[in-house]
C-alpha cells in the first residue's frame, strides 16, 4: 500500500520548499518527492499546501509503565506522542520497577510494538536502580535496544561512577543523558532559589546545582574524549557553561524544555502545583538565554519532559507534589508561539532542533530529513492555526499542565510514522 | 474609616495601611473587653470556629480559641500530624471533612507555604492563615504592630531590627510587610547562612552585624533559632550564635534607653535571648502574648463580617 501526500512544503533542516510538492510512501520509506505525483492505487491524502516536517523525535518523556499505569501508560502516551506530532521518543528509565536490565527494555519495546503509533526508544538506568552505587549491565542494555542510559530525575552525583558510566557507555555506544542537579544544594527544593522563593517562604533550589553537575560532567567529557549529553538545562549560566565547551571541542549535546522557554519563576506566586517541576523555572532573563540558545545552536534540541502526573498527586501542597508537568501535546504550539512567531527560530531550524538532531544524538541514521530514501516518519503542520490549550481534548491519562487556556499557534494536522497514517485532523 | 472587605487572612503583602489600621483600631475596642470582669461579647454568637492545627502550636492555637470564645463563637480544634497525609487523604481532602460540619471560619496552620491559600481557594468558611511555612503568620505580625503601636504611640519613622533566622521565619517576612507599610525602616539581621537570597529587593535593609543593629534600633524583634539549624549545616553552634547574635544584659546596655524587646515566643533562653533580658522593663514579650487575642478578636470579627456580606450580595 502506498500513501501520497499531495500538496505541501517540505521542511528539512538545511531547506524549506518554495512551492508544494508531493511525497510518495511505500514500505515505511520515502519514495519520491516531487511536484505533481501521480499514483492511482495509493492512498492519497490533501496537505493543505501547510508544513512537512520530518518526524519529530523526542529525547524525555516519562510514559509511567511498568508502575503508575494511573498516570500514563505506553499507548496512552503513545496516542499523546502522536498527536503532538512525535513518531520517535525516548522514555525515561525511572519506572517502578526501574529500567536497569534488559529483560525489562524488552517488555517496554514489545508493548510499544503492541501499541505501533510511535517507536519508542527507552533508557536504560546508568546505576542499578537508580541508585547511585553501581553501573548497570549497558552491552545487554544495548543488545534489548536501548540507545541511551540516564538517572533522569536525579544526578549519577558520584563523580567517580559518573566517570565509569561516561568511559564504559561510550564503549558501548550509549548516549548518557544527565539530569544535572547536586542532591544536597538542591536538598528539598521545590523551585528556583530567588527573590520569589524568598518572598513564598518555598524552599529553593539554586541554580548552581544545575551548573555545578553540568561543569563537573564538562570536565569529564573533555577529559575522556567522550560525548555526553545534558538534559533539561534550563539557565543562562548553562548556556554559557556548554557554548564554551562546545568551542574547545568537547562533544556535549544539550537539550532544553518548552516550559524553560515559556515561563518564569513568577507564575509560582499562585502556588498552582502544575508550576512545580524539575528543574524549577527560572528568571526572565534565563528564559531569554535559552530561547537565544535553540537559536544559535548552543542548546541542541527541544525535549518535553512529558511527565504526567495524576490530580490527587497534584492537589497536594507545593512541597509535597511532584514535579513536572505534561508536554508532548502542547510542544509544537509552543514552539510555533515562544520561538517561531518570536523570530528565534524558522521552520527549518526547528525541523532540526525537533527531529534532526535528536535523531543525530541517538544515532538515527534514516530519520531526521525528507527525502528519497528516508524513514517516512512525518509530521505535518500548520502553522497559521491558532487553537486553545483545552482538558478536554488532552488525550494523556494526565492532565497536569500550566498551559490549559492558553492560545497556541502552531497545530499538528497529520502524523505518519513508518509510512502510515498514525494521527489525522485532515477531513 | 474604609469598611473591610476580606473574607480571608492569608498574607499581609498587599495589605493597604488603612486595612492596617482598621485592623488594629478594631483590635484596640477589643482588647478593653479581655479587661471586663463578664469577658464575652456576642458579636459571633453562632459561629463556629475550627483550628486546623497540622504543626504543633499551644500558644497561637489557645490565642485564637480564646478570641473565639470572647467572641461567643463555638470552636472546635483539631490537631493533625502532617503525617495523616500519608494516609492518602490530602489537606484538602480533610479541609472538606471540616467543612461538611458547616464552620464558618477555619484556622489553619501548616508547614508547607501556600496551603491557606490554598484551602481559601476550595472552601466555603473563612479561612485565617496561622502560619504556612516560611511564608506568612499574619497574626503575628499584626499583634506585633499592635504592641509597637500601643508602647511607642507609632509605628511610622521607627527603626525596628529584626534579628534571628530569618531564612525560616514567616514572622520577620509578614512583619516586614506590614511595618515597611506603616512607614517603619525594617532590618533584617542574622548570620549569613540563615539569610533568603534576594530579601534585600522587597524593601528592608539587610544586616550581619547584630551589635550595629541593636545600638540603632527603637524596636528589637528576636526570632527563635532552631537546634535544627546546628545540624542542618546552618551553623557552627548555638553558642557561638548566642555569643554573636544573641541579645544578652550587655548588649542592651548599648541600645536606646527607651528599646522595645519583643520575641513571638516560645523563646530559647540562653540562646537568642538571655534570661534577665526577656523578664527586664524593657521587653514586652507577654505583652505580646495580651494583644495577641486582641489582634485575634478584630480579625474574627472582620473576615466573618466581610464573608456574611460578600454572601448577602450573592
Amino acid at each position: 500500500m502506498r500513501l501520497l501526500i499531495k500538496n505541501v512544503v517540505v521542511v528539512n533542516p538545511d531547506a524549506m520548499g518554495n512551492s508544494p510538492s508531493d511525497i510518495l510512501i511505500e514500505d515505511g520509506l520515502i519514495r519520491r518527492v516531487a511536484a505533481g505525483i501521480a499514483d492511482a492505487d495509493a492512498l492519497v491524502v490533501e496537505g493543505g499546501g501547510w508544513l512537512l516536517l520530518p518526524g519529530l523525535i523526542d529525547l524525555h518523556v516519562h510514559l509511567r509503565q511498568p508502575g503508575r499505569e494511573d498516570k500514563e501508560t505506553i499507548e496512552t502516551g503513545s496516542r499523546a506522542a502522536v498527536k503532538g506530532g512525535f513518531t520517535s521518543m525516548v522514555c525515561m528509565p525511572n519506572t517502578d520497577p526501574v529500567l536497569d536490565n534488559a529483560m525489562l527494555i524488552e517488555a517496554v519495546i514489545k508493548e510499544a510494538g503492541r501499541v505501533g503509533l510511535v517507536n519508542i526508544f527507552p533508557a536504560g538506568a546508568i546505576t542499578r536502580g537508580r541508585q547511585n552505587q553501581e553501573l548497570t549491565d549497558m552491552f545487554e542494555l544495548k543488545a534489548a535496544g536501548c540507545l541511551a542510559v540516564t538517572d533522569d530525575g536525579t544526578s549519577v552525583a558520584n563523580s567517580r561512577l559518573m566517570r565509569s558510566a561516561l568511559e564504559y557507555a561510550a564503549m558501548v555506544g550509549l548516549v548518557v543523558m544527565q539530569h544535572c542537579q547536586d542532591p544536597e544544594l538542591s536538598k528539598n527544593g521545590v523551585m528556583n532559589e530567588g527573590e520569589v522563593s524568598t518572598i513564598l517562604g518555598l524552599k529553593g533550589d539554586p541554580g548552581i546545582s544545575e551548573t555545578i553537575i553540568l561543569a563537573r560532567d564538562i570536565e569529564l567529557a573533555g577529559y575522556l574524549k567522550v560525548p555526553a549529553h545534558f538534559q533539561h538545562i534550563s539557565l543562562r549560566r548553562s548556556v554559557e557553561l556548554i557554548a564554551a565547551a562546545k568551542r574547545q571541542g568537547i562533544k556535549i549535546t544539550a537539550e532544553a524544555a518548552p516550559q524553560h522557554f515559556s515561563l518564569t519563576q513568577d507564575e509560582v506566586r499562585s502556588f498552582d502545583t502544575n508550576l512545580k517541576m524539575n528543574p524549577p523555572l527560572r528568571t526572565a532573563d534565563d528564559v531569554a538565554a535559552i530561547k537565544a540558545a535553540l537559536s544559535d545552536g548552543t542548546i541542541d534540541c527541544i525535549a518535553t519532559d512529558h511527565a504526567p502526573h495524576t490530580p490527587e498527586d497534584k492537589e497536594m501542597d507545593f512541597d509535597h507534589a511532584p514535579p513536572g508537568i505534561i508536554g508532548l501535546e502542547t510542544a509544537v504550539g509552543l514552539v510555533g508561539t515562544e520561538l517561531v512567531q518570536s523570530g528565534h527560530l524558522n521552520w527549518p531550524q526547528v525541523a532540526e532542533r525537533m527531529s534532526a538532531a535528536p535523531a543525530r544524538i541517538l544515532g538515527l541514521k534514516n530519520k531526521g530529513f525528507i527525502r528519497e530514501g528516508a524513514d517516512a516518519d512525518l509530521t505535518l503542520i500548520d502553522p497559521d492555526c491558532t487553537w486553545e490549550a483545552r482538558k478536554e481534548e488532552i488525550v494523556s491519562k494526565s492532565k497536569n499542565t500550566p498551559f490549559l487556556g492558553r492560545t497556541l499557534r502552531g497545530r499538528v494536522k497529520l502524523t505518519v510514522r513508518g509510512g502510515k497514517i498514525v494521527y489525522s485532523e485532515l477531513p | 474609616m474604609i469598611t473591610w472587605t476580606r473574607p480571608d487572612l492569608i498574607d499581609l503583602q498587599d495589605f493597604t495601611r488603612e486595612e492596617f489600621e482598621l485592623i488594629l483600631e478594631t483590635a484596640k475596642s477589643f482588647k478593653e473587653v479581655s479587661a471586663r470582669e463578664v469577658k464575652k461579647v456576642p458579636a459571633l454568637r453562632g459561629k463556629t470556629v475550627a483550628m486546623l492545627f497540622f504543626e504543633p502550636s499551644t500558644r497561637t492555637r489557645t490565642s485564637f480559641e480564646l478570641a473565639a470564645k470572647r467572641l461567643s463563637a463555638d470552636t472546635l480544634s483539631f490537631a493533625l500530624s502532617s503525617s495523616s497525609m500519608s494516609k492518602g487523604e490530602t489537606v484538602l481532602d480533610t479541609a472538606k471533612n471540616i467543612e461538611a460540619m458547616n464552620v464558618d471560619a477555619v484556622i489553619v496552620r501548616h508547614p508547607c507555604a501556600g496551603v491557606p491559600g490554598l484551602l481559601a481557594e476550595h472552601l466555603e468558611p473563612s479561612v485565617i492563615n496561622a502560619g504556612d511555612g516560611c511564608r506568612a503568620h499574619p497574626t503575628q505580625a499584626l499583634l506585633d504592630m499592635f504592641t509597637i503601636q500601643e508602647r511607642l504611640g507609632r509605628i511610622e519613622g521607627l527603626k525596628v531590627g529584626i534579628i534571628g533566622d530569618i531564612l525560616h521565619s514567616r514572622v520577620a517576612r509578614c512583619n516586614a510587610w506590614g511595618l515597611m507599610k506603616m512607614g517603619a525602616q525594617v532590618t533584617l539581621c542574622g548570620p549569613a547562612t540563615l539569610l533568603p537570597i534576594g530579601i534585600e529587593n522587597i524593601g528592608v535593609k539587610v544586616s550581619c552585624d547584630a551589635d550595629q543593629v541593636i545600638r540603632e534600633s527603637d524596636v528589637l524583634m528576636m526570632l527563635r533559632v532552631q537546634k535544627e539549624r546546628q545540624q542542618d549545616q546552618f551553623l557552627p553552634s548555638l553558642r557561638e550564635y548566642a555569643k554573636v547574635f544573641g541579645l544578652n544584659a550587655a548588649r542592651l546596655k548599648t541600645a536606646k534607653p527607651s528599646v522595645l524587646v519583643m520575641h513571638p515566643g516560645p523563646t530559647n533562653r540562653g540562646v537568642e535571648i538571655s534570661a534577665e533580658i526577656a523578664d527586664c522593663a524593657n521587653s514586652v514579650i507577654l505583652d505580646q502574648v495580651t494583644n495577641g487575642v486582641a489582634i485575634r478578636m478584630a480579625i474574627l470579627y472582620l473576615v466573618l463580617g466581610a464573608r456574611e456580606s460578600s454572601r448577602k450580595q450573592k
